[in-house]
């Protein structure tokens, strides 16, 4: 008699990969991102079950509601690009030219190089042992908060944190220097009764996202998770029109992009002089500063998620006379 | 006994699931597997959550469970309506033409 939950991991282990080739090999788009969005809700159930709620919580979150959205909307603009938008059946958008091979071998090259160095580091790790657990639990205590993972991101691995914010500004950065002066999909017109969800969901969506920020000092949660779940709300707003970007709200907009990142890098380097180097908080007030950098990371999260699910920089087009209703 | 009480909840829950599944797989059109889907996943979590919510160590647990179920149950009818208006509207518009 087999282990029932070793067969369920099995199975699971077996999904995954099999959503993974279908999303990757089916040719109807929105298909592919169905099996996408579903690929990574397992993913998420297999980070649970490999008892790493806090990946699974980002993996979600992130990994799958917030990117299930933008690549949805990306398909939304790209049938209005091609005049393709309410069909029956939507036609399938394929590229009119055929991708040519020199970059379907270099993005077979870079991802194999990626794999490779992934093989490598899991060949090179030592394959039992203890692993950094006894590290992080002896010095937990000076980490200034009571959730190991929490302390790893925000305390000894707290740079490669702050690139992970550096990263996302890039991202909305290159998106409103390149979408500028695009014409944007009319967005749909979804109803009452969704507008009577948004009400609805919105406060609560509110509280779970902060909720999760407060909670991630000492249990499975923070800034990453929290942002994603706030920028539902954006979505949410935008997707029900109760808030239209404006060209007069970019400063606004800037501020927000760069509030948490901007912060974490000061507060980092202001931490430092008097015998500590960079990023060594003072440990009376280690918490404190987490929770202040955390909650300014997570509002710009939120922000430049949001900003980049609505895609273009709301300027006024010239053709359109004035302010754009997006 | 609140054991067995609760795995027959859940598995009651689970029944509805894969009927739901199957109207899915077996219906004819988008509005006949719409119906199977959300009436069978809405009960089925229904009774998963009950069946969990009595397994659950104090009122905090409860209240979050009945939360999620809210939440998803509302989450799920609002999209069921918005795949059945975009369908409807999509095949009008297609007898038009």
């Amino acid at each position: 008699m087999t282990d029932p939950v070793l067969v369920f991991d099995l199975l699971l282990a077996a999904a995954v990969v099999a959503l993974a080739v279908a999303s990757l090999s089916v040719r109807d788009l929105f298909m592919a991102i169905v099996l996408f969005i579903t690929f990574g809700l397992l993913s998420a159930l297999a980070w649970v079950r490999l008892s790493a709620p806090d990946v699974a919580l980002a993996e979600a979150a992130i990994g799958t509601g917030v990117t299930g959205a933008l690549l949805l909307k990306t398909l939304h603009h790209l049938r209005y690009v091609t005049g393709t938008l309410d069909r029956d059946p939507p036609p399938s958008v394929t590229p009119a030219t055929p991708v040519p091979a020199p970059v379907i071998w270099a993005n077979a090259a870079f991802c194999g190089l990626i794999t490779l160095g992934l093989a490598a580091a899991f060949l090179g790790a030592p394959q039992a042992g203890p692993g950094f657990d006894p590290l992080v639990a002896e010095a937990l205590p000076a980490s200034g908060v009571e959730h190991p993972v929490t302390a790893v991101l925000l305390n000894f691995r707290a740079y490669d944190t702050l690139m992970e914010g550096v990263v996302l500004l890039a991202a909305v950065i290159a998106v409103w220097q390149i979408e500028r002066g695009l014409s944007d999909a009319p967005a749909p017109a979804l109803g009452e009764i969704f507008d009577g969800f948004a009400r609805l969901t919105l406060p609560a969506i509110v509280v779970v996202g902060t909720y999760l920020l407060w909670k991630g000092a000492e249990a499975p949660g923070g800034a990453f998770q929290g942002g994603a779940v706030l920028a539902a709300v954006g979505l949410l707003l935008l997707l029900s029109r109760l808030y239209v970007p404006q060209p007069a709200h970019r400063g606004v907009a800037r501020w927000a992009f760069v509030l948490g990142t901007g912060v974490f890098a000061g507060v980092a380097l202001l931490v430092a002089g008097g015998g500590r180097v960079a990023f060594e908080y003072p440990a009376e007030h280690a918490k404190t500063l987490i929770l202040l950098i955390e909650a300014l990371v997570t509002i710009s999260i939120a922000v430049t998620l949001a900003a980049l699910f609505h895609g273009r920089e709301p300027v006024a087009l010239p053709s359109s006379g004035g302010k754009k209703d997006a | 006994m609140l054991e067995f009480l609760a795995a027959a909840l859940i598995g009651l829950g689970t029944v509805f699931f894969v009927a739901g599944t199957v109207g899915l797989l077996r219906f004819p059109d988008i509005f006949c597997r719409l119906h199977a889907l959300t009436k069978a996943d809405g009960l089925g979590l229904a009774l998963i959550a009950l069946g969990v919510a009595l397994l659950a160590d104090g009122a905090g647990e409860v209240f979050r469970i009945a939360l999620i179920w809210f939440f998803v149950a509302v989450a799920g009818a609002t999209c069921g309506h918005l795949i059945a208006s975009y369908a409807r509207r999509v095949k009008a518009e297609a007898d038009d033409d």
